[in-house]
């Protein structure tokens, strides 16, 4: 029974490939792919030609990451402050590649590999492969993630290179709602994935702290809400929880 | 706004966008076990990460490019709340919350003439 049939073996590899990509017609790959419609109508409105954008979409790959790179480049910002700003934005991304990589690994799984399957994680298909990958044997799961990730980005890079000359001539009422998509998409995916408490108070806070610091310094406006906002959320919410320990 | 064109800005995106965001990724993945899930620091890290997010979807619902320039703040505002009670009525289902939301902007938007 565990003896490993290479032909076998190399044919349910495929299987799993297949079964990760079906994942393209899952709810939360659909959400995200109206929110890249959206994205594209806001690449269109800054004037950014589709062959980066659609570069954009398969190299960063997080949503958060490119708007913020979008208005980055909007607001003429310096190759570093970009740099800055989405590297802060995306600093999110390592603790949820660290939390995915043991559900993803085998002894025998090469780093290398895990490294380039990293590239696939954003936070649809961290959300999508955290709940599916347990019902997945664990030999297969590496190649379960590889079907949905690669099938995800190449779809959405196809679809922003498709849908970049229609956004221009959708209807107002058609491009003010995929424009909405993105930011209402972001509040209910981070509020549905949220496994701390520190995060909820960090979502309400940063929501507050945004416009606030656009309108004191709006050059750094980004980098100061998530820096003195996130602080706040995290004093308050370790505050909270040593009261709560030491009235326990 | 004229973007430039050619190969600096396929490098500027490379270098602000793809380094910036793969080397968490990487460094995500080489932490992998190690990375102690209930530290302090990196607790921080995360709300941090979590505020500077919120922030960009406030400047999105607040401060939107094309149409939705034009449109007035109470009718964003409201189709979020709105989407916001259907989400938590709806037991938390993204999906019911985001198509509410957007369901109301656009109900709102038609009803103003866009």
């Amino acid at each position: 029974m565990n003896s490993v049939d290479p032909i076998e073996d190399e044919r349910s590899s495929l299987v799993w490939f297949l079964a990760g990509a079906r994942g393209i017609f899952s709810l939360p790959a659909i959400i995200l792919m109206l929110s890249f419609v959206g994205f594209c109508s806001l690449t269109v409105q800054a004037g950014i030609p589709p062959g980066q954008v659609v570069f954009m979409t398969g190299i960063v790959w997080a949503l958060p990451a490119k708007v913020i790179l979008v208005s980055s480049i909007l607001s003429d910002a310096s190759l570093a402050t970009a740099f800055l700003a989405v590297t802060l934005s995306s600093v999110r991304l390592m603790p949820m590649v660290a939390a995915l990589v043991p559900e993803l690994r085998t002894p025998k799984t090469p780093t290398w590999l895990l490294l380039v399957l990293s590239h696939f994680i954003a936070i649809t298909a961290w959300v999508f492969a955290m709940e599916r990958v347990q019902d997945v044997p664990r030999q297969h799961r590496t190649t379960f993630f590889a079907g949905f990730g690669i099938t995800l980005v190449a779809a959405n890079m196809a679809l922003v290179g498709i849908v970049y000359r229609l956004v221009a001539d959708f209807p107002p009422v058609v491009a003010g709602c995929l424009f909405f998509l993105t930011p209402v998409y972001f509040l209910a995916s981070i509020w549905n994935s949220a496994r701390h408490p520190v995060v909820y108070a960090a979502l309400a806070i940063g929501l507050v702290a945004g416009p606030l610091c656009y309108w004191i310094a709006p050059e750094f406006d980004i980098l100061l809400a998530g820096l003195g906002g996130g602080t706040i959320a995290w004093a308050g919410e370790r505050l909270w929880r040593s009261k709560r320990e030491k009235s326990a | 706004m004229n973007w430039m064109d050619g190969w600096w800005a396929y490098a500027f995106i490379a270098i602000a966008g793809w380094l910036a965001t793969d080397i968490w990724r990487w460094l995500g993945v080489l932490a992998g076990n190690r990375l102690r899930d209930d530290s302090e620091a990196l607790n921080w890290v995360r709300a941090v990460a979590t505020a500077l997010v919120a922030a960009v979807i406030a400047k999105l619902i607040l401060y939107p490019t094309g149409v939705l320039a034009q449109s007035p703040l109470w009718l964003r505002l409201g189709a979020v709340a709105v989407g916001a009670i259907a989400f938590f009525l709806a037991r938390q289902k993204p999906a019911v919350g985001i198509a509410t939301a957007v369901a109301a902007l656009a109900v709102g938007l038609w009803w103003l003439g866009f």
